[in-house]
């Protein structure tokens, strides 16, 4: 995009620069990358050093259909972005909603496990330190599946509007990087939280 | 973006009403206009933070002294503390970053100027967040209360249970928003000096002052979000009842401290590698030479950009560690002095064999040099972790950290100050009073904080409100304390120069250092468009190509 703006036949004809968009997307998932980093270690580093119950292991179940939905949902933003790029609006509305469905299936679920937790099981993020870390980490991706959701369905409002042709197809790229590192996020924490700390 | 501006004529904003002018600088997106506002916010909390410092040295000047209360003096050197840190030399940095990465890299703003005006006004607004603790910080029952738990605020002293009020509070949201700011701030230095750059301008063609600030970016990106994600956890703490640092629950006081540091080292550096970007323009047009060992440069920040997240727990000797952390951490540690001295080289070879002019910029970039050379030979003593058993958290260690961040960061930017004033303005400063400011300062400096090397090697521990006579401490106060009086007239004289200069200075020119890098290649101030037409180089030092036809430097990179 930027490159069009200062391309100078004298010099370098192929002046081509990266995509600012897709650095900045790029730089913006490596700050949110750190920032997980950091609750994970912590998680890790407090996993079985509660000193009151419940531990995970009584209380927590495998989310297998939750994780299902969020992983899938990387595969239809894919597919929605590669059917914009061929011109297929019409498929990309299709796709673009199945992802969005599927994200919000994954947060319904995260909500019904917290309620559980929460009203049956009795614990809250002051219980222990199982629920101060646990709330936080599974908080912090809920809180980015969110942010992600109020994205893609601005780009669904778009879309019944009309608005999206295929030269946007750049710009909704990048927001499906967001899209696929919110799903990158949870495999690290389905596997300590789920999997390693349980 | 380019076609608005292009239209604006900067001939008639001079006779606008001022409420429009204003409200101009208010909704800006201008990468200069943005940078300006930074520099400007940073000095005023200079002046704050500085006030904070005198009241720290007036109370220590002589034994039993009751200045101040001990609470006051708590809440003087945190405040100093994250003042100094966050709201004073990383908004400079960040400012002068925002007005001169554009323009050395010959384009017409950052990649997202709505981002970089978005963040520049989160971190004011964290500013204005922790100042207002000083009324709102014991919230609705009684008066004012702020900060008090030191810059680092190890746990569990935070915690509800010592830190009651809102102070507390304060700070970790004030740090967390102007976080958020620098987070924004380094995305868009990454993504302008990646994608943003002028025909030719290949990465091996950039002006170190580019390179280094992307890397800085890179660090930044990496190492604010830890403290990012710590300052959410001492939320959740305090207000949801989280044990994150709850010794009681069987939470760690340590890991905040680990969390902490692991942003709080790479940020030394996140300082002082902007400061070496200054450096690294000034010390060759000063010295009529290009910079010594370009690659050599650029490979040494790289190095240290990746070592500093390496050496964080060197903060935590006295707290006690296996002997493996020890020594790993007190090897990442001298190895990062090798990069480092590799640039002290460089900048010396810079200047070897040149035809050295000794104007203000020069002076303080010396001043750098020398200092921060010193600051890293202390930096290895304490980094010996035995050694810094004896000397953690004793006045050496505050004067070791004083001798990096003013005689090297303060001094550097104080010379990218002069440097660059005239590009910002328009207008020439009194060479007269800058050396006045120069000498001022730089003896004021010496006196401060080589004499406090001396009390810390005595035993006087850092943050104590007052001390004993008789224990050989009182003369080194006195000679501190007097230092900085010749630091705050060096300040005053600055302060000065530059409005007298605003005024009465004399026009600059677009090139009064004839300088090679192409921010000098435009008019003074620059138009706010930058280039009217978009420069294309061929070399690192595109003036000199243009000044020189018969003897480019393209024919010989």
């Amino acid at each position: 995009m930027s490159s069009e703006a200062f391309a100078q036949p004298s010099i370098e004809p192929e002046w081509v620069l990266p995509s600012r968009g897709r650095v900045g997307m790029f730089s913006l998932i490596a700050a949110e990358a750190a920032i997980f980093t950091i609750f994970v270690v912590a998680y890790i580093f407090y996993t079985g050093k509660s000193l009151s119950g419940p531990m995970p292991r009584d209380v927590l179940d495998l989310p297998i259909f939750n994780t299902v939905c969020l992983l899938s949902s990387s595969l239809t933003i894919h597919l929605a972005v590669k059917a914009l790029r061929n011109a297929k609006v019409g498929a990309f509305g299709l796709w673009w909603f199945v992802t969005i469905a599927l994200g919000a299936i994954f947060l319904a679920g995260t909500g019904r496990e917290w309620q559980r937790l929460i009203f049956e099981k009795g614990l809250t993020i002051s219980t222990n330190l199982f629920g101060t870390t646990y709330y936080s980490l599974v908080g912090l991706h809920a809180f980015h599946v969110i942010v992600g959701l109020i994205a893609l369905s601005l780009g669904m409002i778009f879309t019944f509007l009309g608005k999206v042709k295929p030269e946007h197809s750049e710009r909704l790229d990048i927001l499906s990087l967001y899209w696929h590192f919110v799903d990158a996020v949870w495999v690290i924490v389905f596997t300590v939280v789920y999997v390693v700390g349980r | 973006m380019a076609s608005e501006t292009l239209a604006l004529d900067t001939i008639a904003q001079g006779t606008r009403p001022i409420a429009d002018r204003l409200h101009a600088w208010v909704v800006t997106v201008d990468h200069k206009r943005l940078g300006i506002l930074y520099i400007i916010y940073g000095l005023v909390f200079l002046v704050i933070g500085g006030i904070e410092a005198t009241i720290i040295r007036i109370q220590l000047i002589v034994p039993h002294n009751h200045f101040v209360s001990p609470q006051v003096f708590n809440r003087m050197f945190t405040m100093h503390g994250t003042t100094m840190i966050f709201f004073v030399i990383m908004p400079i940095l960040f400012g002068f970053g925002t007005y001169l990465i554009p323009l050395a890299i010959g384009t017409r703003d950052m990649a997202f100027p709505r981002l970089n005006a978005f963040s520049f006004w989160l971190t004011a607004f964290g500013g204005a967040l922790l100042y207002f603790s000083f009324i709102g910080g014991n919230g609705l029952y009684g008066a004012g209360n702020a900060p008090d738990v030191g810059w680092f605020a190890y746990a569990p002293l935070t915690s509800r249970a010592f830190s009651p009020g809102h102070s507390t509070d304060f700070w970790t949201l004030g740090l967390l928003v102007s976080g958020f700011g620098s987070i924004g701030t380094a995305v868009n230095f990454v993504t302008t000096i990646l994608c943003m750059r002028c025909p030719g301008m290949t990465l091996g063609k950039m002006p170190l002052l580019a390179w280094l600030n992307l890397i800085m970016g890179g660090m930044v990106i990496l190492a604010i979000s830890p403290l990012t994600a710590a300052q959410i956890m001492l939320s959740i703490d305090r207000y949801l009842g989280g044990h994150f640092f709850d010794t009681q629950a069987g939470g760690s006081a340590v890991l905040w401290m680990h969390f902490f540091w692991i942003f709080g080292h790479p940020e030394v550096y996140i300082l002082v590698i902007p400061a070496f970007a200054f450096a690294s323009e000034i010390i060759p047009v000063f010295s009529r030479k290009p910079i010594f060992g370009y690659p050599v440069m650029v490979a040494a920040t790289i190095c240290i950009g990746f070592i500093s997240f390496s050496v964080w727990a060197h903060h935590m000797f006295t707290v006690g560690m296996s002997s493996y952390g020890n020594t790993f951490f007190t090897m990442t540690t001298m190895i990062i002095a090798v990069p480092t001295g590799i640039k002290i080289f460089n900048w010396i070879g810079t200047m070897w064999g040149g035809k050295i002019q000794f104007k203000a910029p020069m002076l303080f970039c010396i001043g750098f040099l020398f200092q921060f050379l010193i600051a890293g030979l202390t930096g290895i003593m304490l980094g010996a972790s035995p050694f810094n058993w004896q000397l953690g958290n004793s006045y050496f260690v505050v004067a070791h950290f004083h001798y990096v961040i003013v005689g090297a960061i303060l001094f550097t930017i104080f010379g990218a100050f002069y440097y660059w004033f005239p590009k910002m303005s328009g207008r020439m400063y009194s060479e007269t009073l800058a050396k006045w400011h120069f000498w001022l300062f730089f003896i004021g400096f010496h006196l401060t904080f080589d004499f406090m090397h001396i009390p810390g090697i005595l035993g006087m521990p850092r943050r104590i409100y007052t001390y004993e006579p008789g224990r050989g401490w009182e003369i080194w106060n006195l000679i501190v304390t007097v230092g900085v009086i010749f630091q705050i007239a060096g300040v005053l004289v600055f302060v000065f120069n530059v409005l007298r200069s605003l005024v009465k200075g004399g026009t600059a020119g677009n090139d009064p250092w004839d300088a090679w890098t192409l921010e000098w290649s435009t008019s003074s101030p620059p138009p706010e468009y930058n280039f009217a037409k978009i420069p294309a180089v061929r070399s690192r030092r595109p003036l000199w190509d243009i000044k020189h036809p018969e003897d480019p430097d393209w024919k010989y990179e």
